[in-house]
């Protein structure tokens, strides 16, 4: 049997007419993972035991048919708690650290029926665009394994690309569900900020982090997402507003459709490669009688100066409760509390994540808090103003989701700024709190190019809308990557 | 040389909310050690807070009360420190916009009114508690992390110990009346820092000021600041320079002692707290506030004085807490002479207060059940002996005075046509005394009254009895 490369629907289809069950679909599930990630290294850990047994619990009765999810194994990125199961935010700080309840979007997919297969890599704490700077393993692009997955959800999106799971959960503080899903030529979306509970989520910079969703298809993304959106008492910066049905939004139609260009985002730093393929996407969707416009977004050019300063000075500040006294890493060599802080956070910590404490610690000292903090919040808001001086007479932005393809393993890592300015397209999003998707648009030297699409607040259905008309329109989601031990 | 002083007050007071400001967890005093508390409480991964409203309404009716301005529309932040009592390693408070801002309380020192300035007014979350073990360990509960405070910030505008305490007195009294707290330091619902600074009579610039610390009672704060203008002065005098201090108060002693020297400001890092949406007061809610805001102590004291016609004395006892207050008022209200209202809740009902270590309202005792009484008294229907008995019997039991009385049969016999047959046996059984009446000896007549309250077993009622046997004695 092999499932790999089956969407919602189709595996759906089997469970409600017996060929498969929610249990013989773990096993696959499992047995699958097992075997992929030899080379992918998607996973951090499978929870074989719950898994089996809440398929088990699902077989007991027949599958509900108006439930798509019910019986399918869901990645989690390991950011996410998960109640009973070790969640680490791939950090030596928390390689123990067991959770004593789920996160508000793994409680609503078990809500519905859906299971919860494992938990998968990311870069530590969410810190990075390559997934390398995880403490325990390194995740590889499944379309060539000595390149980089992306991140910082690259687990879940290697996961889901190599035919893992159907979907995976991630979280985009600064494209670290989108850049990932370009680079391993998946469906991936950050919500609009709000409309995903944060609770349970291992907050890396508040004001800007939302949980999204991996897919193959953007119907199947549809999907998940809308299991998982809604507002959360215990997040107050959920948004109190009712969830729309996104997969009926999915009727391929976007004749008339506004979408507009950036032409800061079809700037020099993007790939030849990358931008051929974007160009022939907007030529996509002129066919299918859409207007495209090009347009100017101004500040984005500071949209990468300012992320850092605000997401690093959230961070310090989030990660303080890392003090190695209640829970998680505490130093065995400390012997006074001052040592309890001191060791124990300058051993349970990466290099990334200590580089990014010090410079929010730094932005937001006295003195220095005028210059970058406050500074920064008012270059938001231009970049907010931005959006919407083009939303106003647009539906859609769309662009590029990362100026390149993937890259080499090893090849960024030791140069922090040339890795952020890879987060350059993808960030304008999450400092004005849209919604963005990137779905798979071509190829270039043959690794996976994402076509970033970016919609008004709360507008997640036009996104879905204008992604799910270019899926039908081209072939490129039905495209698989072939490495040894995959399906090829 | 001499010195003027500046005295600043910094007060930290427990709202009274049935869970914490940014968590469910349950408040209440003296539990068990970590059993009020929640992951959010414990600082756990992926936890976020909300906001307690009703807390937040509890913090704009003690501005109100202390004519501040109100933010109406604000935001929370947070202020980044490490400690074991502090789980999140920041405190979710007010630093750009505080809840109120610029209000002033009224403080009255020897018949001399001022006016004190508040600066400012935020909500923020209390710490936990550590404690370090004899056997080598530091502890740490957190019940009280998260528990809703409110800081109000004075301007530096008091100059004697005696005013700071009188604001701190103002300040008790005004937030014990908006029921926003219990206001009670020895259960630490009020805390209070302060500082002080001296410089020579017409300095322009305030001298360096020290920061009181471990100051449990208004009176420490007296003894503390009096202590630290002699030090300071004689510092100065000596040719020394103050150096910015926290001074911690000793009791036993009533000297100050250092705790640390402050070398530059301490750096917390303060921005937005973005787990919270900002704060917008509606029109319809600060409306709310104001409407229900009761009428403050100084008003009540005042009208008291006015229109009650009692002694300021009496006016201050009685508004010393809004429970007191409501009690007098409703007995008035329910037809009793206010100075008898007065004289029972300042002398039995307040000694039985003390006696009890409890407070008014867990007594039986009603407003109307006191009116009842008193007005039984004023009657003549009971004596004041009597109605001793029965203060103790309605305070503890919800008893209705009149029909416990009747029934006690502790009813005063006031009736001529069932005390003169009485009175005129015992006149035909002492002859002697009459004629001594007669020769001017008034003792006979304390006799014969002492033979009439035996035989009525002291049920009579005196004022009656004499008028009757002066009568009778005149017609013999």
């Amino acid at each position: 049997m092999n499932y790999l490369y089956e969407d919602l629907e189709s595996l759906h289809a089997k469970l409600v007419a017996g060929e498969l069950t929610a249990s013989q679909l773990v096993t696959e599930t499992v047995a699958q993972i097992e075997t992929t990630d030899q080379q992918v290294d998607a996973f951090l850990r499978v929870d074989a035991e719950g898994a089996q047994a809440a398929a088990a619990k699902i077989d007991e009765q027949p599958i509900d048919v108006a439930n798509l999810l019910a019986g399918m194994p869901i990645g989690i990125k390991d950011n996410l708690l998960t109640d009973g199961v070790i969640t680490t935010a791939a950090s030596k700080m928390l390689a123990n650290f067991k959770p004593v309840f789920d996160a508000t979007v793994v409680e609503k997919l078990k809500a519905k029926e859906a299971i919860m297969i494992g938990k998968t890599n990311l870069d530590e704490f969410a810190m990075g665009s390559s997934t390398e700077t995880s403490a325990f393993k390194k995740t590889k692009n499944p379309w060539d394994l000595t390149k980089v997955p992306g991140g910082s959800s690259g687990g879940s999106a290697a996961a889901v690309a190599s035919g893992e799971v159907v979907a995976a959960l991630g979280t985009d503080t600064g494209g670290s569900i989108r850049q990932p899903a370009a680079f391993n030529g998946i469906v991936g979306i950050k919500p609009t900020y709000g409309r995903v509970s944060r609770w349970g989520a291992i907050a890396f910079a508040s004001s800007l982090d939302q949980v999204g969703v991996f897919s193959r298809n953007v119907a199947d993304n549809a999907t998940v997402l809308e299991a998982i959106s809604g507002h959360d008492e215990k997040d107050s910066t959920s948004a109190n507003l009712p969830v729309p049905n996104y997969r009926a939004a999915l009727n391929g139609d976007i004749n008339g459709m506004k979408i507009a260009v950036a032409k800061e985002y079809m700037a020099e730093g993007v790939e030849p490669g990358v931008k051929a393929q974007i160009e022939a996407a907007i030529e996509t969707f002129k066919s299918l009688g859409a207007t495209v416009d090009e347009v100017s977004l101004p500040h984005s050019q500071y949209a990468v100066q300012t992320y850092y300063i605000i997401a690093s000075s959230e961070a310090s500040s989030n990660l303080s409760r890392y003090d190695g006294i209640r829970y998680g890493y505490r130093s065995p060599e400390a012997k006074t509390l001052e040592e309890v802080y001191v060791k124990s956070r300058s051993e349970g910590f990466g290099d990334e994540v200590k580089r990014r404490i010090m410079l929010g610690t730094f932005a937001l000292s006295s003195g220095f808090y005028d210059a970058y903090f406050k500074k920064a919040g008012q270059m938001r808001t231009l970049i907010i103003r931005d959006f919407e001086q083009v939303f106003a007479d647009y539906d859609l932005v769309v662009g590029p989701t990362a100026p390149t393809t993937a890259f080499e393993l090893g090849d960024k890592v030791t140069d922090p700024v040339t890795m952020y300015m890879n987060d350059i397209l993808t960030i304008p999003a999450n400092m004005a709190g849209l919604p963005a998707m990137s779905v798979p648009a071509g190829f270039a030297d043959g690794m996976p190019v994402g076509l970033q699409i970016i919609g008004k607040a709360f507008d997640e259905e036009t996104v879905y809308r204008a992604g799910y008309a270019f899926e039908q329109a081209t072939d490129f989601h039905q495209q698989v990557p072939s490495f040894k031990g995959g399906q090829a | 040389m001499n010195f003027e002083t500046t005295i600043g007050l910094e007060v930290h007071i427990e709202l009274k909310t049935n869970s914490k400001m940014y968590s469910p967890s349950p408040v209440n005093y003296g539990a068990e050690a970590n059993t009020n508390t929640n992951v959010i409480d414990w600082g756990y991964p992926g936890t976020l807070p909300t906001i307690n409203k009703g807390a937040y309404t509890l913090g704009m009716m003690v501005a109100t009360a202390l004519h501040a301005n109100i933010a109406r529309d604000t935001h929370f932040d947070r202020k980044n420190y490490f400690y074991p009592d502090n789980p999140k390693a920041y405190q979710v408070t007010q630093y750009e916009q505080p809840l109120g801002q610029d209000g002033y309380i009224e403080i009255d020192v020897d018949g001399q009114q001022k006016q004190i300035g508040i600066a400012e007014l935020h909500i923020e979350e209390d710490a936990g508690k550590n404690t370090h073990g004899t056997d080598g360990y530091s502890y740490v509960d957190l019940n009280r992390q998260g528990t809703a405070l409110i800081e109000i910030v004075s301007k530096p505008d008091m100059t004697t110990p005696e005013e700071a305490y009188a604001y701190l007195e103002t300040l008790r009294q005004i937030v014990q009346f908006t029921g926003a707290s219990d206001v009670k330091m020895e259960e630490g619902s009020m805390r209070v820092d302060t500082n002080i600074s001296i410089r020579p009579i017409g300095a322009t610039k305030y001298g360096v000021k020290s920061e009181l610390k471990n100051l449990n009672s208004f009176n420490h704060v007296r003894l503390g600041l009096a202590y630290e203008i002699k030090r300071q002065a004689a510092l100065l005098i000596a040719g020394e320079t103050i150096r910015p201090e926290t001074r911690r108060f000793d009791e036993k002693s009533g000297e100050t002692f250092l705790m640390r020297v402050k070398e530059g400001a301490d750096d917390y890092r303060y921005f937005p707290e973005p787990d919270l949406p900002p704060m917008h007061i509606s029109d319809d809610w600060l409306q709310e506030v104001t409407d229900h805001l009761p009428e403050m102590p100084a008003k009540r004291r005042a009208r008291y004085v006015d229109e009650l016609d009692l002694p300021e004395y009496d006016a201050g006892i009685l508004t010393n807490t809004k429970e007191m207050s409501d009690f007098f008022e409703a007995a008035v209200n329910d037809g009793a002479a206010p100075k008898q209202v007065s004289n029972w809740l300042m002398g039995e009902v307040n000694a039985y207060l003390n006696d009890k270590q409890i407070d008014l309202q867990e007594t039986a005792l009603t407003p109307a059940h006191l009116a009842e009484m008193i007005n039984l008294i004023k009657d003549g229907v009971i004596s004041s002996k009597i109605a001793k008995k029965v203060f103790q019997e309605i305070i503890q039991n919800d008893t209705d005075p009149k029909a416990w009385v009747e029934a006690k049969g502790m009813v005063q016999l006031s009736d001529p046509a069932q005390l003169n047959p009485i009175i005129t046996g015992i006149l035909d059984d002492n002859q002697q005394s009459i004629d001594d009446f007669k020769n001017g000896k008034d003792r006979a007549v304390g006799f014969l009254v002492g033979k009439i309250m035996k035989e009525t077993r002291g049920q009579a009622n005196p004022k009656v009895v004499n008028e009757l046997l002066m009568a009778a004695l005149n017609k013999r």
